[in-house]
C-alpha cells in the first residue's frame, strides 16, 4: 500500500507540471496575464441577427478561454439607447469598447469623448465618421464596385443585355448606402453606356417594402435586367417580387450580406439571388477577437491616434462558386467557434 | 350611430380625401402611361393590402372607442412563429392553427385587460406589443428573422403570393376581410352594438349592452386580422422580421385609418373611410415610386398631401361644442 503511495505520488509531481505549468516561450504567460480580468463592453445596432450574433459569439468563446469580462448592452435598434449605452460605457472605462454604429454620424461625438478618456474602440462592419483604434468590416465602396462590375457582364449593352437596372437601397444615412451610391454611379460613369439606372429607392431594410417597390419597378419598366440591393436579409423581398412577375431567370438580384447560410447560400442555391457579395460575419469574428487580444496586450498609448483598417475580404457566392464552405451557419459558430 | 366619417355639414372629410386622391390619380394617370395600366392598378392595391388589411382591424378596435397599438407585434409573432414550426418539422397546417391560437391569445390578453382590469386602451396594447414581443422573440423564436423553408411549395405559399385570373391573392384577402368586417358591422347585431358603445359607452352599458365581452371581442377580432396579415407577409416575401413590431408601421396604419374619417374618438366610421384612406396612400407610393422621386422627397411630398388633407377638414368642417369630443381629431 504504502508503495503504492509512494509510487502514485511520485507519479502526480513527474506528471502534474506537463499540463499545469505550460513552457514560456516568451510570450505565451505575458499575452495571458495582460488579458485576464479585463473588461470588453459590446454596443451592436441589436442582438438577435446573424452578424451581431456571430460577432458575440467570437467575444464570448474568448472571453472564456482568456478570461476576460465581456458585457453586451443591447440597445434594440434605437439609436438613442445605443448612445446612451456608449455614454454610459465612457464612465466605467472598459478596456475595450467594440461597437457596430447604426448610422456614419450618429455616435461620432460619444467616440471623440471615448478616445479623450482613453478608452480603446474597435468599430464594426458600419465606418462611422470618427475613426477609431480599428475598423473591422466591409468595404462597402468596393463591395458596390464589384456588384455594379457583375450588373455589367449580366445586363452590360455590350453584353447583349438592355442595360436597365434598378437600386434598391436600404437606410440613407447608412455608409451601405452612402458610399455604395457613390461606387455604383462612379462605376457607371466608368463603364458609359453600358448600363442605365431606371430606378433608385430606398426601402428601410424591410423586405415588404423592397417587394412593393419592386414590383411596381418591374411592372414600370418591362426591359428590365437587373436589381442592386445593399443587403440580403431585404432583398429576400425583391426576389419575391420578380418569381410573382414569373421574370426569375430574365430579373437579376445582384445582393450583399453577412454569408449566413440561411440568408445567402440557401437563396444563391433556389435561384433568388444571382450573386452574392459576402463579407463573411464568422470571418469578421475571428478578426474581431485578435483585434481585442492585441488591444487588451498592448493598448495604445494614445486612443484612436493610429486606426487599424481590417477590411473584410470579399467572397463572390454564385451558383458556379458555391463550395460546402462558402457560407456559415449560427449554430455551428456557437458550437465550435469562428 | 352615425356611420359615415365627418359631416358636420358642407363635404365630408372622406369626401375630401376621394377628391384628393382622384385629383392624383388623374396626374398620374396622364404623365405616367405605365401608371394607368389594370396590372399596375393591380399591383398598386396589392402593395398597400396588408397596410389596408390591419387598417381594418384597427378601424374594429377605434369605432368600439379603443385602438391596438399591438397589432403589428401580433401579426410579426404570430406568424415567425408559424413559419419556424413549420420549418422544425411540423405540418403547416397545424403549425397556422397554433400561430392563430397565438395571436388570439394575444388579443384575449388586450381584450381582459381593456374590459376587466379597465386599463386604457393605449397603455395596454402599448404594454402588450412590447411584451408579446419580447416573450415571443426571446422563449419561442431562434431569430429575428425567420425563413419560409419547409412550407415553400405547399397551399400555404399561395396566400401572399399566388393569384386568381390575374387579381393578386393579396388584393383578393383585402377585399375580402373588408366585405367581412363591413358586413358585421352594418349587419350583426354585435356589429351595431360596437358603434353604441363607441358612441357612448355608459348609454351603452344603461341599455343593456354586453360592454365588457364586446370589448374582448373586438380585439380577439382585430388580433385574427393581424394574424391573417402576417401569413400574407410572410407568404410575399419568403420571410418574416420580427422586428417590424418595433417599426414605425402602426402610426401609418392609426394613419391610414384618420385619413379616411375614421373618428378617433370612436362610434364613427365605415370600412370604406379606411379603403379610402388605404388607396391614397398606394396611389401615392406607386405613382411616386415609378416617377422615381427620391426617398426624401417621397416622404415630404407624402406628409404634405396628408397634412392638406387633414387642413381642409378642419376648414370645411369647423369644430364646435358639438362636434368636438375629448381625442377627436
Amino acid at each position: 500500500m504504502k508503495h503504492i503511495l509512494k509510487m502514485a505520488t511520485v507519479a502526480a509531481a513527474l506528471a502534474a507540471p506537463a499540463w499545469a505549468e505550460k513552457p514560456d516561450d516568451g510570450l505565451v504567460h505575458e499575452s495571458a496575464s495582460a488579458m485576464e480580468g479585463k473588461t470588453v463592453a459590446y454596443v451592436p445596432i441589436a442582438m438577435g441577427f446573424d452578424l451581431t450574433e456571430a460577432w458575440a459569439s467570437g467575444l464570448r468563446k474568448d472571453a472564456e478561454a482568456w478570461g476576460y469580462n465581456l458585457t453586451i448592452r443591447d440597445p434594440n435598434w434605437s439609436v438613442d439607447a445605443g448612445a446612451q449605452a456608449l455614454s454610459q460605457l465612457i464612465t466605467e472605462k472598459p478596456d475595450v469598447i467594440v461597437v457596430h454604429p447604426p448610422e456614419i454620424q450618429a455616435y461620432a461625438r460619444l467616440l471623440k469623448q471615448a478616445a479623450r478618456a482613453g478608452i480603446p474602440v474597435i468599430t464594426m462592419n458600419l465606418k462611422a465618421s470618427e475613426n477609431t483604434d480599428y475598423f473591422i468590416g466591409a468595404d462597402w465602396y468596393d463591395i458596390a464596385v464589384q456588384q455594379t462590375e457583375q450588373l455589367i457582364e449580366i445586363c452590360g449593352k455590350s453584353n447583349g443585355g438592355s442595360g436597365q437596372v434598378a437600386v434598391i437601397q436600404g437606410v440613407l444615412t447608412n455608409p451601405t448606402s452612402q458610399y455604395g451610391m457613390m461606387a455604383i454611379e462612379a462605376t457607371m460613369a466608368a463603364h458609359e453606356g453600358e448600363l442605365e439606372m431606371v430606378s433608385n429607392q430606398a426601402a428601410d431594410w424591410d423586405a415588404s417594402k423592397a417587394h412593393a417597390i419592386a414590383t411596381t419597378v418591374l411592372k414600370a419598366n418591362p426591359d428590365l435586367c437587373g436589381f442592386a440591393g445593399m443587403w440580403d436579409n431585404m432583398d429576400v423581398g425583391i426576389a419575391a417580387a420578380i418569381k410573382e412577375a414569373g421574370k426569375q431567370g430574365d430579373v437579376h438580384v445582384v445582393t450583399s450580406g453577412g454569408g449566413n447560410k440561411d440568408s445567402a447560400c440557401d437563396n444563391v442555391e433556389n435561384g433568388n439571388f444571382d450573386s452574392y457579395i459576402s463579407y463573411d460575419a464568422a470571418g469578421q469574428a475571428r478578426d474581431l477577437m485578435m483585434a481585442v487580444r492585441a488591444v487588451l496586450q498592448n493598448p495604445p498609448e494614445e486612443a484612436a491616434a493610429h486606426p487599424v483598417a481590417v477590411y473584410t475580404p470579399l467572397k463572390t457566392i454564385t451558383k458556379e462558386s458555391l463550395y460546402p464552405g462558402a457560407c456559415w451557419s449560427l449554430d455551428d459558430l456557437n458550437t465550435y467557434g469562428p | 350611430m352615425s356611420g359615415g366619417g365627418k359631416k358636420a355639414r358642407g363635404i365630408s372629410q372622406e369626401g375630401i380625401v376621394i377628391a384628393i386622391s382622384a385629383v392624383i390619380f388623374l396626374v398620374f394617370a396622364v404623365t405616367q402611361p405605365v401608371f394607368r395600366t389594370p396590372e399596375n392598378i393591380l399591383s398598386l392595391i396589392q402593395n398597400v393590402s396588408i397596410l389596408g388589411i390591419l387598417a381594418v382591424a384597427m378601424a374594429l378596435t377605434i369605432i368600439g372607442r379603443g385602438i391596438d397599438l399591438s397589432l403589428v407585434a401580433i401579426m410579426a409573432v404570430s406568424a415567425a412563429w408559424v413559419l419556424q414550426l413549420s420549418n422544425n418539422g411540423m405540418p403547416i397546417g397545424l403549425a397556422c392553427l397554433i400561430g392563430l391560437g397565438l395571436a388570439l391569445l394575444i388579443g384575449l390578453v388586450n381584450g381582459i385587460l381593456i374590459a376587466y382590469l379597465e386599463i386604457p386602451a393605449i397603455f395596454a396594447t402599448l404594454a402588450i406589443a412590447t411584451a408579446a414581443y419580447g416573450f415571443v422573440r426571446s422563449m419561442l423564436l431562434e431569430d429575428n428573422l425567420i425563413y419560409l423553408k419547409a412550407a415553400q411549395d405547399t397551399w400555404f405559399k399561395v396566400i401572399g403570393s399566388g393569384d386568381v385570373l390575374g387579381v393578386p391573392n393579396p388584393v383578393i384577402l383585402f377585399a375580402i376581410v373588408a366585405l367581412v368586417v363591413h358586413l358585421f358591422l352594418k349587419h350583426a347585431v354585435k356589429g351595431r352594438f360596437l358603434y353604441a358603445m363607441g358612441e357612448n359607452p355608459s348609454a351603452a352599458r344603461i341599455t343593456g349592452l354586453p360592454n365588457r365581452p364586446m370589448v374582448l371581442l373586438q380585439y380577439l377580432l382585430a388580433a385574427a386580422i393581424a394574424f391573417l396579415a402576417g401569413l400574407i407577409m410572410a407568404t410575399s416575401v419568403d420571410s418574416i422580421e420580427t422586428r417590424i413590431a418595433r417599426s414605425t408601421l402602426v402610426y401609418d396604419i392609426i394613419l391610414v385609418v384618420v385619413i379616411g374619417g375614421v373618428g378617433l374618438a370612436g362610434g364613427k366610421g365605415k370600412v370604406r373611410n379606411v379603403i379610402v384612406g388605404t388607396l391614397m396612400i398606394g396611389i401615392l407610393l406607386n405613382g411616386m415610386t415609378i416617377l422615381n422621386t427620391p426617398y426624401t422627397i417621397q416622404n415630404i411630398i407624402k406628409s404634405v398631401i396628408l397634412l392638406a388633407a387633414i387642413i381642409v377638414d378642419s376648414v370645411m368642417n369647423p369644430r364646435d361644442e358639438q362636434t368636438s369630443q375629448q381625442g377627436d381629431i
